[in-house]
């Protein structure tokens, strides 16, 4: 990371790691915000690159909304670690 | 059938239907791919127990080939890595190079073929994931075009640049597996049928493993030679020499766009996985903890530990470049970047038959060299990296080894459902 300016700051990783609901410790804190001070000032180098117009070709793919087999409820909750009364089990929405 | 290179997570044999092109054939499976009742990883602690309830698409196709699967691959955590060692379940070495990584994220797919407890194999290619692993273990890989592949039952990373691929031996023995696994798919919008744009013969890739490359023109991007290892352009220029000497000829292009590839690469794929990856909060499927309390903060410290130093990493750094303020720095000149790169490559095609490059830029590393050093290891992607952003086809062809008797891989780009273009020139190597 370079002496004079701080690229990312320890605060900065903190707020994306709140918005993607990982819980940080302070020691991956620190060398989280060394590490993305190197890799987005990689990625600095984009700002060269010029507008241009994407031909995209793309087409909606539809088809009919029919009922079809799907999983049982039984086989949707096989993996959860909770569940109660047939439905998943969260933590409490406070 | 554990292997000492550490290349099966799982190895429970699922068994496919008695007759069919793949029977009395093995075909691993790498474990980011659902097959129903056998637990499918991602090379993750967070879905250490996930039982998939139904199979994936190509596993479907698989059985019914006749298909018999001994095993789920080790990978890097939901594919996120190059040298197959950022798995939870440790990394897997290199089998034809002791000492060395395998490549990756599709090392154990690459590795349990090359040691021959394979047949074949299946990885999946997001940025370079099949043929990565399969020019380091001296095996053949082969990036479908977008499209041509379901991905349904495919756990994802990043939706709009991965496929399903197939990993073997030889290029006709590969182009035999994708037979198999290509069509479109119902459950999958994004696919395509091939004889809508390459006519009636569109899948018949294992016929065009002729070895005919008589009149056929290959161009060079200097941008992917500039930065490669000696020992690997020595191997890359022989490889070359070879196919000039059966009739094929070559020009170089120069394609300044090459050099966002890896930046315009990573920003999209870790933007794309800071959403996919949103889904593993421990309620529906994966580790919870067994943490009480406030629903985001149970979240947090479920993700905290189900999840690897580079899984995060990528999570975050997608957060952030989607974040408010940021998106048109990365996202938006990424996109930019990608549509620049598609371009002209389609027009590099025109005055070519296929595109050649060595697959990767260096060798194959030491295990444990690349690991603390990410950006080393993201430019190892180099070369591989504008396949998927162009929505392209590529083979990685063995094409010797460096003079310490490392594999060396060539990788051959052909135009969207070109496929049988890049198996009949890939074929004359191997």
């Amino acid at each position: 990371m370079s002496d004079t300016e701080n690229v990312v700051e320890p605060e900065e990783v903190r707020h994306v790691a709140d918005l993607a609901r990982i819980d940080l410790d302070d020691e991956e804190v620190d060398r989280f915000t060394d590490k993305f001070a190197d890799i987005l000032e990689y990625f600095e180098t984009l700002d060269e690159v010029p507008e241009v117009d994407a031909e995209e070709d793309l087409a909606n793919v539809m088809r009919p909304d029919e009922v079809r087999d799907s999983l049982s409820q039984a086989e949707a909750l096989d993996n959860a670690p909770e569940s109660e009364d047939g439905y998943f089990k969260g933590p409490n929405v406070s | 059938m554990s292997t000492e290179y550490n290349g099966y997570i799982t190895t429970e044999r699922i068994d496919g239907a008695d007759d069919g092109p793949l029977a009395g054939t093995t075909v691993a499976v790498k474990d980011n791919i659902s097959t129903e009742g056998v637990r499918t990883t991602c090379g993750s602690a967070m879905l250490d127990d996930y039982v998939p309830p139904f199979d994936a698409t190509v596993v479907e196709r698989l059985k019914e080939a006749g298909a018999t699967i001994p095993g789920k691959t080790n990978m890097d955590e939901f594919g996120m890595g190059t040298t197959t060692e950022t798995s939870a379940f440790g990394p897997t070495e290199n089998p034809v190079a002791e000492g060395h990584v395998p490549g990756g994220s599709s090392g154990g797919s690459a590795a349990v073929v090359a040691a021959g407890d394979a047949d074949m194999a299946l990885g999946t290619d997001t940025g370079g994931s099949v043929r990565a692993p399969a020019a380091f273990c001296g095996v053949v890989g082969i990036k479908p075009t977008y499209g041509l592949v379901s991905r349904y039952g495919i756990v994802a990373y990043a939706n709009s640049l991965e496929q399903v691929g197939p990993i073997a031996p030889t290029v006709e023995e590969a182009a035999e597996l994708l037979e198999v696994i290509a069509g479109p798919d119902e459950r999958d919008a994004t696919t395509r049928d091939a004889t809508n744009e390459a006519g009636e013969s569109a899948y018949d890739y294992a016929a065009a493993a002729d070895g005919d490359v008589d009149g056929l023109e290959i161009g060079i991007p200097t941008e992917l030679l500039d930065g490669a290892d000696e020992r690997v352009t020595d191997v890359f220029w022989d490889a070359i020499d070879d196919l000039e000497s059966r009739g094929a000829s070559y020009h170089e292009v120069d394609l300044e766009c090459l050099r966002y590839a890896v930046e315009a690469y990573y920003v999209t794929a870790m933007s794309e996985a800071s959403s996919n990856l949103a889904r593993f909060d421990g309620v529906r499927y994966g580790q919870s903890g067994g943490y009480d309390g406030n629903w985001n903060e149970t979240f947090a410290r479920a993700r905290e530990e189900g999840f690897g130093e580079e899984v995060k990493s990528r999570v975050l750094l997608g957060t952030y470049a989607l974040s408010a303020g940021y998106h048109d720095k990365y996202y938006k000149k990424a996109q930019d970047a990608r549509a620049w790169i598609k371009r002209d490559i389609n027009d590099a095609l025109e005055g070519a038959d296929v595109l050649a490059s060595p697959t990767m830029p260096v060798p194959p590393m030491e295990m444990g060299e690349s690991l603390s050093d990410p950006l080393t290891m993201y430019l190892a992607d180099a070369n591989t990296t504008p396949v998927n952003l162009a929505n392209v086809p590529a083979i990685s062809v063995p094409a010797g080894e460096t003079d310490g008797g490392l594999p060396v891989g060539l990788q051959l780009v052909g135009p969207a459902f070109g496929e049988k273009d890049i198996i009949r020139a890939g074929s004359a190597l191997a």
